[in-house]
């Protein structure tokens, strides 16, 4: 019997999960993929915004505000790559410089700080690689970039480290409300909860009908994007959105702060929530439209494409409430700014379960920091030494592109939520991140993953489910000696 | 540590301007490896066709190796495996890794960079679709099947006319793998002739010129790839596509220099090759630090690699012992009129020890040309040549009495059309 069960191992599911771990309750925190962080966390822009762009008094402006102002000590007690960069929205005329002025007063209201209209000479020094045509921009000090992934799996390991159950490979099926709570079908297990948070993304009005009444329909949107080389990386120094306007809504170009450069999203839908593809249409797109604002971008330099699905609806607003059927939290339409968000959302939810649950006692074992992660490369050289002193599988890089050693690989397998798949281990530690996308890396990370989990190889997966990498063994050669 | 010579790298140009370099009396030489064994990228073409030039035998690319490893043994030439160079200086200090010395340290007098090349992914040529397992450059699939020993696939399209694609085709069709298509861009394959006949025509596989993969389909594993005919520009002509059943989507679409270490030792890449800038000795624009092999500019066939490398390894034990001449106004090599690129990109005449090597390739293919090659506007040397094709690289060679001749300035290679006869 489970206090609360969580259903979506995102951001928001795994931000909600440690803040449970927090008190005295039993949690289990459930997702159908082989992962964390596998749906719409691992493919977004990874953005922590300011909390302009947000109508006022909206859940999305509260969210975004306070979820921003939670980021920096959240990141550090989880050792997660997070950047305060600021961020752009650039106008090419006079129309534009009105939106500015809005979205200035918007933010305001929002309680968004430091809100400031630079000049064109303003943003010239600051970007000069930006187009000549930005006549002006509207400056937020407090936006950032973070690891989006990273931090939902660090998120899910800190609740594991402090109690939680994760329950991967378990697609809920089936909800039904009992006499003490729900019985949830989820994958080969029944569990019994007395509470149940539904984060479950682009297809949180599924799990939302299995007790009630189809109040919302997720409309998952498609948004497409380009990856470049590190090469690029310092092109820009801040965030830069494009003032959005009658003609249409631009892309962002952003330094991501691995030290790659990003473009993008398109936004197209709805869509199915499995249609996770990139097309061509939305390929050039990103091209043309980020040529708007970095002309001289060396676009030829991209190492991968990707999309994600963000779970629109049609009121434009986060759902955060307990459904008709009591005890039944809705977290749901979690789109853009949901990333930012996530950290106030938890803190929300705990405070409408806090008003459930009146003899509540906090967990006086929690621990609020996860065990540092050693990044080689980023160390001295004295430490380089003493690591591979204590460790001398610190002296094998195994991913040649970004330097990770077999220690860092390792690691990253035997924690809580750990890595299980080789784009697991790339999540977590960048190995196969690099401008070869893996070519070199991936026999050698699936020879460790399947030594250090005790597997066949043959059975190592790259990401999904099903999604196999070999096929079987070469033929066999009986070598006669005569 | 202190040594004479790094050699960063022990494929096939490591080996031979490690062997060099020893030969010409360099007593102090490392050769570091980051792979588990030397020979690098030939331990895994286990087919034949090397060394035709070399050795005047066809020997498989762990034989040609083996060659060359043998002689690294014979010269007790130091090697340190299973070990990564984090940085050069322009100074030339190595920092380096390896499970056995920990990080260490090496103060170089001069430097080899033979690090090779990496291969174009996916995302480079930005395929859309879905990001399904079953998408691998032909030369990770050639790992896992020739190093490996495992199967990536059953039913295989292969896009690009690469020579690894066209000798993977083969591969996996032995191996029991059906290869539906091999699928190019350009309307000429970028592999050499004899891996058309060889690895194709013989086995009945299809190679569809002027053609792109459009997309990739499946949701964890490919399961179809789209096909189509392209235009004069490239692009992807509506109606014309195909859909392909299969599991596996092998990419041949070229190849990159890896200079990463090069930039750390503030080395002078050419944009053209994504190579380092080199003289006539393989000497980049960091004195006392040279390069060779596929780092430099993507090379064919191994046999020329061993040939470049020599004479980097030549030239670097000349430098260590003093003996390589400096010239501040070196002769400039330009590429004009059909021809991509050259190398060497500079030139100077005392340091020649018999002959001037240039290598280019041309732009496009070519049929009934001449290669004249000018020095300041004035031809010295002009070579019939019936066909030139842009996946083989061309060479010329400049003897002591041409090089004799040679004025400061430039020395360019074109092609121009031979006259039609009446």
């Amino acid at each position: 019997m489970y206090d609360v069960t969580i259903i979506g191992a995102g951001v928001v599911g795994t931000a909600i999960a440690r803040e449970l771990a927090k008190y005295d309750l039993k949690t289990v925190l459930v997702d159908k993929e082989n992962d964390v962080s596998n749906g719409t966390t691992k493919a977004n822009s990874a953005i922590v915004h300011a909390g302009f762009d947000c109508k006022p008094n909206t859940e999305k402006a509260k969210m975004n505000v306070r979820g921003n102002e939670m980021y920096e000590q959240m990141c550090k007690d989880l050792d997660v790559p997070f950047k305060k960069i600021g961020s752009f929205v650039v106008a090419f005329d006079e129309d534009d410089l009105t939106t500015l002025d809005k979205l200035k007063k918007q933010g305001e209201i929002n309680g968004v700080p430091g809100l400031k209209i630079l000049s064109k000479e303003e943003v010239e020094k600051r970007e000069p690689n930006l187009s000549k045509d930005v006549i002006g921009a509207l400056y937020a000090p407090s936006a950032g970039i973070v690891g989006s992934y990273e931090l939902a799996i660090a998120l899910a390991e800190n609740a594991a480290d402090n109690g939680v159950n994760i329950l991967l490979n378990s697609p809920v099926t089936n909800i039904d409300k009992t006499a003490e709570g729900f019985q949830i079908t989820a994958g080969k297990e029944t569990l019994v909860s007395h509470f149940v948070i539904n984060c479950a993304g682009v297809y949180a009005d599924k799990i939302n009908n299995f007790v009630n009444k189809p109040t919302f329909e997720i409309l998952p949107f498609i948004g497409e994007y380009n990856l470049f080389d590190k090469s690029t990386g310092d092109f820009l120094n801040t965030i830069v959105f494009q003032a959005p306007s009658s003609k249409g809504k631009g892309v962002v170009s952003l330094p991501t702060v691995e030290g790659n450069f990003l473009i993008g999203p398109t936004s197209e839908g709805p869509k199915q929530p499995n249609d996770l593809k990139t097309s061509r249409n939305g390929l050039q797109e990103l091209r043309e439209k980020g040529a708007k604002v970095v002309p001289n971008f060396p676009f030829h330099k991209v190492i991968t494409s990707f999309a994600g699905l963000r779970a629109k609806v049609a009121h434009n607003d986060f759902i955060i409430e307990e459904s008709e059927t009591a005890n039944f939290i809705n977290v749901a339409a979690i789109d853009s700014p949901g990333l930012t968000a996530a950290p106030a959302i938890a803190e929300k939810v705990m405070e409408m379960l806090k008003d459930k649950l009146v003899d509540l006692q906090a967990n006086m074992t929690f621990v609020p920091t996860r065990r540092p992660v050693t990044r080689f490369m980023e160390s001295s050289n004295e430490m380089k030494a003493e690591l591979i002193g204590k460790d001398h599988r610190y002296g094998r890089v195994i991913c040649r592109c970004e330097n990770i050693t077999e220690a860092e690989i390792v690691d990253m397998i035997h924690r809580h939520a750990g890595a299980t798949t080789v784009d697991g281990v790339k999540r977590r530690i960048r190995a196969g991140a690099g401008r070869c996308q893996g070519g070199f890396c991936a026999p050698r990370v699936m020879e460790i993953l399947a030594r250090e989990r005790n597997v066949d190889v043959l059975s190592i997966v790259k990401d999904k489910q099903d999604s196999y990498i070999l096929t079987g063994e070469t033929k066999a050669t009986t070598v006669e000696f005569v | 540590m202190n040594y004479d010579l790094v050699i960063i790298g022990g494929g096939p140009a490591g080996l031979a301007a490690a062997i060099e370099a020893r030969e010409n009396g360099v007593e102090s030489i490392l050769v570091l490896e980051r792979d588990r064994e030397l020979g690098g990228i030939l331990q895994q073409c286990i087919h034949n066709g090397f060394g035709l030039h070399r050795f005047k035998e066809e020997l498989t690319g762990p034989e040609y190796a083996e060659r060359f490893i043998m002689k690294l043994h014979e010269l007790s030439i130091a090697f340190k495996l299973d070990t990564m160079v984090l940085d050069i200086t322009e100074e030339k200090l190595v920092s380096a890794v390896n499970t056995v010395d920990g990080f260490f340290q090496i103060q170089a007098k001069a430097v080899v960079l033979a690090m090779g090349c990496l291969e174009r992914t996916r995302g480079a040529i930005n395929i859309p679709g879905t990001r399904a397992a079953g998408v691998y450059t032909a030369g990770t699939a050639q790992r896992f099947v020739n190093m490996e020993g495992y199967m990536v696939g059953k039913d295989v399209v292969i896009v690009g006319s690469g020579d690894i694609g066209l000798v993977m085709a083969r591969r996996m069709t032995l191996e029991g793998a059906n290869v539906h298509a091999v699928v190019e861009l350009m309307p000429y394959s970028g592999g050499l002739a004899r891996n058309i006949v060889q690895c194709l025509n013989d086995f009945d596989i299809p190679l569809l010129l002027s053609h792109t993969v459009t997309e990739v389909r499946g949701e964890s594993r490919v399961e179809e790839v789209v096909i189509a005919k392209v235009d004069e520009q490239n692009r992807p002509i509506e109606g014309t596509e195909q859909v392909i059943t299969c599991d596996t989507l092998l990419l041949s679409v070229g190849l990159i220099p890896e200079n990463e270490l090069s930039k750390k030792a503030s080395v002078e890449i050419n944009p053209l090759t994504g190579g380092p800038v080199v003289n006539e000795s393989m000497e980049t624009s960091v004195p006392g630090i040279f390069a060779c092999g596929n780092v430099v500019h993507v090379h064919d066939l191994v046999d020329w690699v061993t040939e470049e490398s020599c004479r980097a390894g030549k030239h670097a034990a000349l430098y260590i012992q003093d003996k390589l001449v400096k010239n501040d106004d070196p002769m400039v090599t330009k590429a004009e009129n059909g021809v991509r690129y050259i190398v060497p990109h500079h030139v100077q005449t005392d340091n020649l020890v018999d002959k001037l090597t240039l290598m280019f390739r041309v732009d496009s293919v070519y049929e009934n040309v001449r290669i004249v090659i000018k020095n300041n506007e004035e031809k010295i040397k002009s070579i019939k040549k019936r066909h030139l094709v842009p996946a083989e690289m061309e060479s010329v060679h400049l003897k002591t009495r041409d090089i004799e001749k040679l004025q400061a300035g430039t020395l360019s290679v074109s092609l121009e059309l031979e006259e039609v006869v009446q």
